[in-house]
């Protein structure tokens, strides 16, 4: 099956009907590509492993020799993780950013730090309040224009933030809760009709954050070079991207400012951003 | 025995980036990006594709450049960490 | 047809691209990648008319190989620096050397390692210049290390600290214990000056180095790309030196490899359509089962011919290595898959 996500086609094959068909249902609203940009493979490790304790590999274009194979009951993991690694290892159209987005009035703000920061919560929540969701695995900046650009798919939640985000948004459209995953626990989360009926839409980046889970609430600015150094090491393809990276990522924060901060639930943090997006 | 002399890539091999006091260079043959501080643009720039003993570059260091702090082993650690990195070359 | 067929079929004829349905560019892309031949299929083709997607995917496919150019090419200067006060010759091989010598071969490669060649009497003064360079070993397990030493053509692999590359340090061309020994001296001898102080192999030695590495060094994994290697070299020598294939002939003879190179021009010319003089392009009753080893690949971007391919895994060791080492050396190596290594 393929599917596109804002600038990039997927192609998806695997030995296991039942977990293609459930990627077809959750990809369902997407657009098709003619001709996918990458290729996914999802074979069983060995023959026999189709039934005997069924194990996925993670294949395609572009594989990482170590990559550990996954039980088929977290085929959707398996999935992501591959679509994240043909991005990651084989995209040079963009400079791709490890962070999240959302966007408003043409604007947008770009989430990035540590796993378990928030960026997939706070972005998905955001997203729920009037923000369009833009993102929560890769960022995509055009190095030529500065704007940034979509990709939003299935939205990965984790242990506490599956919760959270079920208690927030009761009728989203949300994928079946993976246990004990390499990750902890996951829950996939389809973004809006709306975020994915614009997802070719770019905007300007108006915000940088990084948000950290902290004790208590603080803002910080940030500087130009510190904001420089955090980037570079977000960006999945900085070095690739060789001076076309560092322009981009120059120019990016030269004209955006940043700020780190420190909260301590999901109301704060959400009030918190919105006040930084007025003064911004 | 001749003395040991330094140079550096000429100007159009770097991409410098003034950010907030610190420059962000990146280095086009081995495709690496460094953060420098002063006095280390400013050595990179006498250096640019010339060749200088260390005596000479420190004179020129002085002479051009408001460095006032320019203690003779302080200028050998600068160029040691240039060389390490792969933007200076000592022949 | 096959994707294998397809990608040698489209690199041959470019113009064929024009004709092609969404799903065989699909495979075409996903083979090509496989292959390690993304890049090349990207300077073939006109980037005329093409689907968007496929544009795309085969502008970041240019890019991504002269960024990797630019990183081979650095990775040389970087191995110059640290070895060129010992005074030995240091003549670089494969994709990098077709990179410095602005080969034809060398645009749109796809290249990783560093390989180098120097004699095997400075193989311990070079040995020790990189790891004080700040190179480390790749694989620290003892048997590997002790295996190489004896027997392979190169030093264990060195993986540099902080750049994460590695270079392969060959004395000679092929393991010592293979069944062709090729003249290691004669082709640091002949070697051509790039005037940096690296140097290249000269035109007939690079050509008899890619045959040999080609069919006498391994299972033809990758094979395809270095068929396509052999085309690019062999047009290009040939358009400067008319007296090529004589040269050519006659250095094969010196250093053992006559058949390997006569079966590579032979399956150049067979995939490829390789110009050269007639003698060199007789089909040989085996030439269809390379043939066919070389093409397994599907649109998915696996390998397929599974027993075509086994039979060539173990040629390649039949070939590599005298039959009591082979058992030997599979045995430690199926010991230590199932636990831990034994004190030999």
């Amino acid at each position: 099956m393929s599917f596109r996500v804002g600038p990039v086609g997927f192609r998806v094959g695997s030995d296991f009907a039942a977990l293609i068909a459930t990627l077809r249902a959750l990809y369902a609203d997407y657009p098709g590509p003619e001709i996918a940009h990458f290729t996914v493979r999802l074979p069983a490790t060995a023959p026999w492993r189709r039934f005997l304790r069924p194990s996925v590999a993670i294949e395609g274009d572009y594989m990482l020799p170590d990559a550990a194979p996954l039980p088929l009951a977290q085929g959707l993991l398996a999935a992501e993780m591959a679509m994240n690694l043909q991005v990651a290892l084989g995209h040079r159209r963009h400079l791709l950013l490890h962070a999240s987005c959302v966007e408003r009035d043409g604007r947008a703000i770009i989430m990035t730090g540590e796993s378990g920061a928030g960026k997939s919560t706070l972005a998905t929540l955001l997203g729920a309040r009037g923000w369009r969701f833009m993102g929560d695995e890769f960022v995509l900046v055009d190095p030529m224009t500065g704007d940034v650009y979509a990709f939003p798919r299935a939205i990965s939640l984790k242990n506490e933030a599956i919760g959270v985000v079920q208690h927030a948004i009761p009728g989203g459209r949300f994928g079946p809760l993976l246990r004990n995953t390499p990750k902890g626990d996951i829950r996939h989360l389809m973004p809006t009709p709306d975020a994915i009926a614009r997802m070719d839409e770019p905007a300007r980046p108006a915000l940088l954050l990084f948000p950290a889970f902290g004790a208590s609430r603080d803002v910080r600015e940030v500087g130009s070079v510190e904001a420089f150094v955090r980037l570079t090491q977000a960006s999945t393809n900085y070095t690739a991207l060789g001076e076309r990276g560092f322009d981009a990522l120059a120019d990016l924060v030269e004209r955006v400012p940043a700020r780190a901060i420190d909260y301590p639930d999901g109301q704060t943090a959400l009030a918190m951003v919105e006040a930084l997006w007025e003064a911004a | 025995m001749t003395a040991t002399r330094y140079r550096a890539p000429p100007a159009d091999a770097l991409l410098i980036r003034e950010l907030d006091g610190l420059f962000a260079l990146y280095h086009r043959p081995s495709g690496t990006t460094h953060l420098l501080a002063s006095p280390a643009p400013e050595l990179l720039d006498l250096l640019a594709d010339r060749a200088m003993t260390r005596d000479a570059l420190l004179d020129q260091l002085l002479r051009r450049y408001d460095v006032t702090d320019a203690a003779d082993d302080l200028l050998d650690a600068r160029l040691s960490e240039l060389i390490a990195v792969g933007l200076v070359y000592a022949t | 047809m096959k994707a294998g067929c397809l990608l040698a079929t489209v690199l041959a004829e470019p113009a064929r691209a024009g004709t092609l349905a969404p799903a065989e560019w699909t495979a075409l892309i996903t083979a090509a990648r496989a292959e390690q031949l993304i890049g090349t299929l990207a300077l073939r083709v006109d980037s005329g008319t093409l689907p968007r997607a496929v544009a795309e995917v085969l502008h970041d496919a240019r890019d991504a190989a002269t960024e990797q150019r630019r990183a081979a090419l650095w990775e040389a200067e970087m191995m110059r620096r640290a070895l060129s006060h010992l005074g030995v010759p240091l003549v670089l091989l494969k994709g990098t050397a077709f990179a410095a010598g602005g080969l034809a071969a060398g645009q749109g490669r796809h290249i990783g390692d560093l390989d180098l060649l120097v004699p095997r009497a400075a193989l311990p003064r070079v040995e020790q210049a990189l790891l004080a360079a700040g190179w480390e070993w790749a694989k620290p397990d003892a048997y590997d290390d002790a295996y190489y030493r004896r027997w392979m053509h190169e030093l264990p692999p060195l993986l540099h600290r902080e750049r994460d590359r590695m270079i392969d340090v060959h004395h000679t061309i092929l393991p010592l214990t293979a069944r062709t020994t090729p003249d290691a001296d004669a082709l640091i001898a002949g070697a051509v000056a790039l005037g940096n102080g690296l140097h290249v192999l000269a035109p007939p030695d690079m050509v008899i180095h890619a045959a040999l590495h080609l069919f006498a060094d391994g299972d033809l994994a990758g094979g395809l790309r270095n068929l396509w290697d052999i085309d690019r070299l062999l047009r290009e020598f040939s358009e400067l030196d008319p007296d090529f294939w004589l040269k050519l002939h006659a250095r094969a003879a010196e250093h053992g490899a006559g058949p390997y190179v006569a079966r590579a021009a032979r399956l150049a010319a067979r995939l490829f359509a390789t110009p050269g003089p007639a003698a060199w392009r007789r089909t040989h009753v085996s030439d269809a089962l390379f043939e066919r080893r070389l093409l397994a690949r599907d649109g998915w971007g696996r390998e397929t011919c599974r027993l075509t391919r086994l039979a060539f895994y173990i040629r390649s060791h039949w070939i590599r290595m005298p039959p009591l080492m082979l058992a030997r050396h599979l045995l430690v190596k199926a010991r230590r898959r199932v636990g831990p290594a034994p004190n030999e």
